[in-house]
């Protein structure tokens, strides 16, 4: 018996959504026999300390809501730039970039202005930061077509050798090559922490964030107009679009937003800086917003899926003695399936009838 | 002093011809595969754990040299094999979006390797944090017998290791099988306009699958060449770098021509170790990271170049990025 | 002659999601016959011609090659039957030269050599008498060149069932007649030739017997002699339709676009507009002739602020301010901030004048959604214009909100017109805008062309069919090579003149070029 390939129309709501959850449950379980094999351990406890591991205690949910509020900004970040089919992989740059200018602000400034100013000061040049870096590759490609992915994956490593340089230019204690934690008795450019929870504030900024970029996308002009772009470049022309001045505007908006992951990163977590600081979350993000349709509403839900299996997965690794890189291979499992399940949302399969006339 | 600088540089360049000549291979069949830092990983590690087995199980004074070379590399093709088809899988029968795909495997790839890096590391116990192959490294390392005798011209073209010449035939023949070839007349017709391809008669998807595949072998065993060569049979975890990035990077400057890769991929080595020869009176061990920084410039200024003079030949593979479906209306 | 199949084709059916693109069709082509399909666009004829030559698979039905029934999965098991089909959108590797995209695909003994290649080519080239250059690049090539590549590719494989879908769109009357040469000459040699095309006269012409299709279904065969154009037409639209379309004479006239000099040179340098000048009056449509390529394309783009010229004028008489406005290399932002309104109906429908993947809402918005001053879009007034357009020009479409992609040729082009028109020109501009289109729907468009110029806007009109240029233009413009080589009143003239004018500044090159090698 043979098959053909055959497009499909839309799916109902309920079926796609189907499909991807199936996707993700027969990635769990793939991912459930490769620890079973590893550890030799029953996938029942397995998925129970995955779940542990993300849920098991107060701190626990904090920083589970913390690293998704992060991924989901970095992701918001990509967003608009991928809806007009700029391939913006250079988002981990950006937000080093952003970082470094908070980091920056922390150390020159922290002793001359009060808390408040200061992190008004970081954020916007925080934000400032981000949005050069991400300007750079965009004005190449408005004006000569450079292409935009291999542009700003260089624009990432040179983020990273940039930030390498001074972090051994102003390591502390001199020679350690690291920054360490600045303003540790001052507190000076932290973020303030709110009812007592360290993280709150992160996630209160990139909750507002999530509905502005949602209403930005589909109810504002500059939506419509990035939607117009990414779908044909030819009818932005005719309709007298300035697709030069939509590319730079909206890869601004991309940086900036970036810009503000690298600041949430450098004044509402980590208080320091390194190489390591965005740790592929730029890269991550890209998947993030893919898999959400670039639907910021839904991205909550898949930046939620990549930092449980994140979170669960280096719980596995503790608890089973293996280490942390484990949970990348989880992650890439599942994503693999649900990258591979897009194709039954799109497709279908149709058996060969049998051919001919009758008899 | 020079001598040596050219030779490092070389050998550093190694692993990004591997790299670069299967981007090119696979960005020729259309086919934009951000996994091939993942490859390199995936191709490294299995090397070292072939070799690891075999090490462990004879002794590192009775090792055969023709199984201590033929294990880590069949090994090392296997798992980069692997990696490819997954990435084909996705992208050539599912149409899964490239850039995605890619970074996926990537992701796993790193982490892959990291993890049964890490785990082998903890399996030995040894203080330092990274397994050592040294017996089957020196097998690797074999270089040719005459070459200490012909002064600085044996040094500087025959004193390596044959991974060396392989890869820079892989790449001679690469280039010459795109550009004189029937087969590889299809793959470009594949990679510039597939539906074109599928008119004529050619296999669209057994192209991109063996290009695809084959690119991942061969960026695979840059992976293998470093850390059984370069890092003289020591692995350690991330010790590879974002040098598969820097592969990519090559592709763009060689304007996707295998051969230009050869002198791109040394350029590059020489770039990325110039640090350690170069010293800057009164500048800290900072300026290094700077140092770091030059390949990716380069490349960037390259890139804008090519752009702006926009001549035909020397743009990426026209339906590179985009999936092909017979049917599409 | 004795009729030998060449090759049946039994209840062929193909579906495309819910779209029924053939529906049980049966034909029989015979060795040394030429067949016409023929069919209004839309009606299936590239469907079923597709899946002859593998690039869809039926999803019943069975083909015979010979009397036997065999399975064409893939281009490849086509060629193994030795079938052979000139699309009507070259398929060619852009970044190649022609001998590369001839030997495309084929597995010829021996070590591979392009020079021997080369060589077999030039016979081929010089037996039929094509003129090109083996080792020239595609992308440097004309639209004629290119179609001579996918000709001899065939011919190099040695098809015996050739299958050319409308080769004719893009020729020359003389080409036209230099082609149908060939394919006699190939009938002649006992090859099955199965030429599609919507062009009565050509179907005359040139073949055996016509098959007829209507909207995916299989009408019927007759022998070419034993029938007439009117036969034939009645049944390719299935029942009689008024062919002559109305023309009023044009009132109050007054000039609008008077276009002086232009000159333009494309990207490759090559001079596309050479000192076009003409003047475009309200109240009147001013049709605009050529061969595919002549500068038709960059003309209206150049007008509508798309293309920079080197130099020449546009000059717009505003009707409001009685101002002269020069648009030259103005963009289209500032071309409608000077008050003026132009619609253009672009010939890329789909990848210029809407957004496939948007529906029909947010296609409307694409010329209003400026309007305002707030930051947000307004999506009530282009849901309503949505509604009266599918209302007022029949666009068949399950509602507002679906995405124009999927909707059929004609229907995309009334939503399309339909936009333009609500914006209320002073100029309307379309390109080729009944191309693919059913004659009913094509009549709908000509009717609200005539409305507009009965409204007092300019109309220019770039058409290829030359019966409809002569019938519903007041005067026409023909463009050769990027020159005007003729302004002519659309009412006193003929098809055969306008034809001349076409290829005038082509037959002088090429004497020139003649003239100067022997020098």
């Amino acid at each position: 018996m043979r098959f053909h390939i055959v497009k499909r129309d839309q799916l109902v709501w309920w079926k796609s959504w189907g499909v991807r959850i199936l996707s993700v449950i027969v990635g769990l379980l793939v991912s459930a026999l490769v620890t079973v094999v590893l550890t030799g351990d029953n996938p029942i406890q397995v998925f129970a300390t995955m779940v542990d591991g993300a849920f098991g205690t107060e701190r626990r949910l904090w920083t589970l809501g913390q690293g998704i509020a992060i991924l989901l900004c970095i992701s918001l970040a990509v967003t608009p730039a991928f809806k007009m089919r700029f391939w913006n992989i250079g988002a981990e740059g950006q937000a080093l970039m952003g970082g470094f200018a908070a980091a920056t602000c922390m150390l020159f400034l922290g002793d001359k202005m009060p808390t408040g100013i200061l992190l008004c000061v970081i954020a916007v040049s925080s934000i400032l930061a981000g949005a050069i870096w991400a300007l750079i590759p965009a004005y190449f490609k408005a004006r000569f077509g450079t292409n935009e992915t291999l542009f700003t994956l260089m624009m990432n490593y040179i983020a990273i050798q940039i930030i390498s340089f001074f972090v051994y230019k102003w390591s502390n204690p001199v020679g350690s090559g690291k920054i360490g934690v600045i303003n540790p008795d001052t507190r000076a450019g932290w973020f303030p922490i709110i009812a007592g929870k360290t993280y709150l504030l992160n996630i209160l900024i990139v909750a507002v964030l999530t509905i502005a970029m949602f209403i930005y996308l589909k109810y504002s002009k500059h939506g419509y107009e990035i939607a117009v772009v990414g779908e044909s470049e030819n009818t932005a022309r005719y309709i007298g679009i300035d697709v030069k001045r939509v590319i730079l505007r909206t890869m601004f908006l991309s940086g900036a937003l970036c810009g503000i992951t690298g600041f949430l990163l450098v004044c509402g977590t980590d208080h320091t800086i390194t190489r390591e600081t965005i740790a592929g979350r730029g890269f991550t993000a890209i998947m993030v917003s893919w898999l959400a349709k670039f639907n910021p509403i839904f991205m909550i839900i898949t930046s939620f899926l990549l930092v449980f299996f994140e979170k669960g997965a280096t719980q596995i690794s503790t608890q089973f003695g293996l280490n942390d890189s484990f949970s990348e291979i989880i992650t890439g499992i599942i994503i693999f399936f649900i990258i591979g399940s897009e194709f039954f949302l799109n497709y279908k399969l149709k058996r060969d009838e049998k051919k001919g006339v009758a008899k | 002093m020079l001598v040596q600088f050219i030779q490092r540089a070389m050998m550093q360049g190694i692993p990004l011809l591997l790299g670069s000549t299967g981007e090119i291979i696979t960005e020729k069949a259309g086919h934009l595969n951000l996994g091939i830092p993942g490859i390199m990983y995936v191709g490294s590690i299995s090397g070292v754990i072939g070799s690891f087995i075999y090490e462990t199980s004879v002794g590192p004074q009775n090792l055969n040299p023709v199984l201590a070379v033929l294990i880590p590399l069949l090994s090392s093709i296997f798992g980069s094999l692997v990696m490819g088809l997954i990435y084909c899988v996705l992208t050539v029968t599912l149409r899964a979006n490239q850039n995605v795909t890619g970074l996926a495997l990537t992701t796993f790839g790193v982490g892959f390797g990291n993890f049964f890096g890490g785990s082998l590391i903890k399996l030995v116990d040894s203080e330092m944090p990274s397994i050592t192959l040294s017996a089957t490294s020196n097998i690797f390392r074999t270089t040719l017998p005459f070459a200490d005798k012909l002064g600085v011209i044996g040094d500087l073209f025959f004193s390596y290791s044959f991974l060396v010449y392989v890869a820079i035939i892989i790449a001679l023949v690469a280039s010459w099988i795109l550009s004189r070839t029937r087969i590889g007349l299809h793959l470009r017709a594949v990679g510039e306009n597939p539906a074109t391809a599928d008119a004529a008669g050619i296999n669209v998807n057994r192209y991109k699958y063996t290009a695809t595949c084959l690119g991942s072998v061969i960026a695979g065993l840059g992976g293998l060449y470093y850390v059984m060569d370069y890092a003289n049979g020591i692995w350690s975890n991330d010790a590879f770098g974002d040098r598969g990035w820097l592969a990519v990077a090559i592709v763009i400057f060689a304007l996707w021509r295998p051969h230009i890769s050869i002198i791109g991929s040394f350029l590059f080595g020489g770039l990325f170790i110039l640090y350690n020869y170069v010293s800057v009176p009164g500048a800290g061990i900072e300026v290094q990271e700077l140092f770091k920084m030059v390949p990716y410039v380069v490349t960037l200024i390259v890139l804008i170049f090519t752009s702006m003079r926009d001549k035909r030949e020397n743009q990426p593979p026209q339906s590179l990025g985009l999936s092909y479906f017979r049917e599409e209306r | 002659m004795a009729e030998v199949p060449a090759i049946e084709l039994i209840n062929i059916t193909k579906t495309f999601g819910e779209v029924v693109a053939n529906k049980d069709i049966c034909l029989t082509v015979n060795r040394g016959e030429i067949l016409s399909i023929l069919g209004e666009n839309g009606s299936g004829k590239t469907t079923l011609m597709n899946m002859i030559s593998g690039i869809y698979y039926p999803d019943y039905g069975e083909i015979k090659i010979d009397g036997k029934a065999v399975e064409i999965r893939s281009p490849k098991d086509a060629f193994k039957h030795k079938i052979g089909m000139i699309h009507q959108h070259f398929k060619l590797v852009d970044v190649f030269s022609a001998a590369e995209n001839i030997v495309l695909g084929l597995k010829e003994e021996g070590r591979f050599s392009l020079a021997k290649s080369i060589t077999k080519i030039e016979a081929i080239a010089s037996l039929y008498g094509f003129e090109i250059d083996p080792k020239k690049k595609i992308y440097d090539m004309s639209v004629s060149e290119k179609q001579a590549v996918e000709i001899i590719k065939v011919l190099y494989r040695g098809a015996d069932i050739l299958i050319l879908d409308e080769p004719t769109a893009v020729l020359t009357p003389q080409e036209t007649q230099r082609l149908f040469s060939i394919l006699r000459r190939m009938k002649k040699d006992g090859k099955a030739i199965i030429i599609i095309t919507h062009k009565l006269h050509e179907v005359v012409a040139i073949s055996d017997r016509v098959s007829v299709l209507r909207k995916g279904e299989y009408v019927g065969t007759l022998k070419t002699k034993e029938t007439n154009e009117l036969e034939l037409t009645e049944m390719m639209v299935g029942k009689k339709v008024d062919l002559n379309i109305e023309r009023k004479e044009p009132v109050n006239t007054k000039d609008r676009l008077i276009v002086a000099g232009l000159r333009y040179k494309n990207r490759e340098g090559v001079k596309v507009l050479r000192n076009v000048s003409f003047t475009a009056k309200a109240g009147e449509i001013l049709g605009i002739a050529g061969i595919a390529g002549s500068g038709q394309r960059e003309l209206l783009e150049a007008i509508a602020g798309l293309r920079r010229l080197d130099s020449g004028e546009i000059i717009y008489n505003n009707p409001k301010t009685e101002l002269q406005e020069d648009l030259r290399n103005k963009t289209p932002m500032e071309i409608r901030e000077l008050g003026v309104r132009l619609s253009f109906v672009p010939e890329d429908r789909l990848g210029m004048g809407l957004v496939g993947n948007m529906d029909i809402i947010d296609n409307m918005m694409l010329r209003s959604y400026r309007k305002g001053k707030s930051a947000f879009l307004e999506r009530k007034a282009p849901k309503d214009l949505a509604e009266q357009i599918i209302e007022e020009l029949e666009v068949v479409t399950p509602n507002a909100s679906t995405p124009v992609r999927r909707l059929s040729g004609g229907n995309v082009q009334k939503v399309l017109v339909g936009r333009e028109i609500a914006a209320s020109p002073t100029v309307l501009m379309a390109a080729y805008p009944v191309r693919g289109l059913d004659i009913n729907s094509s009549y709908t468009i000509y009717n609200l062309l005539n409305k507009q110029k009965e409204n007092g806007v300019a109309v220019i009109f770039v058409g290829e069919d030359l019966d409809v240029l002569v019938e519903l233009c007041d005067r026409i413009v023909v463009l050769s090579s990027g020159k005007v080589s003729g302004i002519i009143d659309g009412r006193n003239t003929t098809k055969e003149e306008i034809g001349l004018l076409m290829t005038k500044e082509f037959t002088e090159d090429k004497k020139k070029k003649k003239g100067g090698t022997k020098e």
